[in-house]
């Protein structure tokens, strides 16, 4: 045993829904101070874990462990530790930000003078200081992310459960909490990020779990993922319209595995350029061609045969 | 074994539920919170008494005149009046625990965010209940100094009347929260006025429950007859043992619909 136990670890976790099985038998632990991803298409199972580890959910089978207790039995001692940001914001409509903050400071317990003051400085953190009075309807989608950031961090929890922390949010809104999670990584927080956003997984996490139909179907860092999985570079070749699958024949060697899209080849490679170059070699003149990094996008399409974002 | 079964999951009762409860208050504070800003909201329930008693004192009082109840002769409003304030104890608690909590069981999903912290369904139910009660302790305050200003109180004992109004209100916001939990749609709330006003009409608000003849003991399926006697006991300043009964429904009331409604909670939020 390591000195610090293991915050989550699960293993052949169920989770069933009538004749749903949403959790299939999986196996997970999260080492403390670590940022760990779910990652999947939409009804992969992602959030049916998180609410099992967010103790809101029992598990239909399968052993889970938080903090080393027993969720069912000790749910009120492990959500005393731990601080939520749900899928859908679930904010407190009739109350302003920083009451929404306060009175769930009172609900872990802290007196009404440290929750406000915990308040304040959260808005701070978050930077919505200026909206405190505010009612939550008239925020923005990103500042309404943030105040649910900031409201489960108000037990300064050791465990963060971020259920797609920036779905429906424009690109500016999801670097600013990005900035966020890194500054609470940074301070030792142990973080469990589901995502169907490669990069946002490949931004945030240390190790991650591909999830597909409630199942695991891969497991590692991002980086490790994409070098199993994947080669470095990708080939993106596009022929027009239902002509691509049949160059498949002329372009075979080119790189060291195809996959076939209904607009597009792509053709991996470790040196994407001599790829491209073998082509123009062949005297095959493709619509367009683009040369780019591996992503974890396409180590989901070598596992599953499909993309995430559909 | 790779799969063994969890067998918590499965074993929990009732009585878990209801013996988890530790932070009820913390939900009454929310409340209070929320109604800081909407005080102005809570007036209009301090004219309900008036408009009551003013059209009792008015019309029916003058021609009705005195009547008997156990041998004692009393004003007709002085009989009617704790049958209403019964009534509005049942109506105010009624309201509060059906469209409020729907509400915010199943549109706002205030109850979600809730559970994810150190607070149980529990804590939910019975702190729901609980603001429920407090405010309808207010309006019962109200109702009876009114009462007191228009010359209806007969007995010192009438203090009592606010107490029994804070158990008819426990009895109807628990069974109100708990057959909340069972609406699908804001359409079944039409049920409700048709369980309530009969229980408004036929609970010996108006005339004693002798009127009812051999029939009487129906009318002891009413829990608001239960409220009604208490009250209307506390007016005349009588004590009767027959009181700890009317008592004991309103208490069991409570405790059934409560643990029913957290155990709802539960099922309906913890899937």
């Amino acid at each position: 045993m390591g000195s610090q136990q293991s915050p989550v670890v699960g293993s052949s976790l169920v989770k069933r829904f009538g004749d749903f099985t949403a959790v299939d038998g999986i196996d997970i632990e999260v080492a403390p101070g670590e940022a760990f991803g779910f990652l999947g298409p939409n009804g992969a199972g992602k959030t049916s874990t998180m609410r099992m580890i967010g103790c809101v959910s029992p598990p239909t089978a399968g052993t889970l462990r938080i903090f080393g207790l027993d969720p069912v039995a000790d749910g009120r001692k492990i959500r005393a530790r731990m601080g939520v940001v749900p899928q859908l914001d679930q904010l407190d409509n009739d109350l302003t930000v920083l009451e929404n903050l306060m009175i769930y400071g009172r609900y872990f317990d802290l007196s009404r003078k440290a929750a406000a003051a915990r308040a304040n400085e959260l808005l701070e953190f978050v930077q919505l200081t200026e909206k405190a009075d505010s009612k939550v309807d008239p925020l923005s989608g990103g500042q309404k992310r943030r105040v649910s950031i900031a409201r489960s961090l108000i037990n300064e929890p050791d465990l963060l459960l971020l259920d797609e922390p920036t779905t429906g949010l424009d690109p500016q809104a999801r670097h600013v909490l990005w900035d966020r999670l890194y500054q609470l990584k940074e301070r030792g927080a142990t973080q469990v990020i589901t995502t169907h956003f490669m990069d946002e997984a490949e931004q945030l996490c240390d190790r991650l779990v591909v999830m597909d139909a409630g199942k695991i179907v891969a497991e590692g860092s991002p980086q490790g993922l994409i070098s199993k999985h994947v080669r470095r570079e990708v080939l993106e070749v596009r022929f027009g319209y239902g002509l691509n699958e049949s160059m498949v024949p002329k372009v075979d060697g080119v790189g060291d595995r195809i996959e076939i899209l209904p607009d597009r080849l792509l053709l991996y490679s470790d040196d994407g350029d001599a790829a491209l170059s073998e082509l123009h070699r062949r005297e095959i003149i493709p619509e367009s061609a683009l040369v780019r990094r591996s992503s974890l996008e396409d180590v989901f399409l070598k596992l599953t045969g499909r993309t995430l974002v559909e | 074994m790779s799969v063994s079964l969890n067998p918590a999951a499965y074993t929990r009762i009732v009585p878990a539920v209801v013996f988890d409860i530790k932070r009820p208050h913390l939900l009454v504070e929310r409340s209070l919170m929320v109604t800081r800003r909407s005080w102005v909201a809570m007036v209009s329930g301090f004219f309900e008494p008036l408009f009551y008693l003013l059209s009792i004192r008015i019309g029916l009082s003058a021609l009705v005149g005195d009547i008997e109840v156990g041998g004692q002769l009393i004003a007709y409003d002085a009989f009617v009046a704790p049958g209403l304030m019964a009534a509005s104890a049942m109506n105010g608690a009624v309201f509060d625990s059906t469209m409020n909590v729907f509400f915010k069981l199943k549109i706002t999903k205030l109850y979600d965010s809730v559970l994810s912290t150190p607070l149980t369904a529990g804590d939910v139910a019975l702190g729901e209940i609980m603001f429920a009660v407090l405010r309808g302790a207010l309006y019962s305050t109200a109702f009876m100094v009114t009462m007191w200003v228009m010359g209806m109180v007969e007995s010192p004992w009438f203090l009592l009347s606010v107490p029994a109004c804070v158990l008819i209100g426990f009895a109807f916001a628990s069974i109100g929260m708990a057959l909340t939990t069972f609406m699908r749609s804001f359409e079944d709330f039409e049920y409700v006025p048709a369980a309530t006003l009969p229980l408004f009409l036929f609970s010996a608000t108006f005339y004693p429950v002798s009127q009812y003849g051999e029939w009487g003991w129906v009318v002891q399926l009413s829990p608001l007859y239960h409220g009604v006697e208490l009250i209307r006991a506390a007016n005349l300043g009588e004590w009767r043992v027959e009181l700890l009964a009317h008592i004991a429904v309103l208490v069991v009331i409570t405790v059934v619909g409560s643990a029913i409604a957290a155990r709802r909670i539960e099922r309906l939020l913890l899937t």
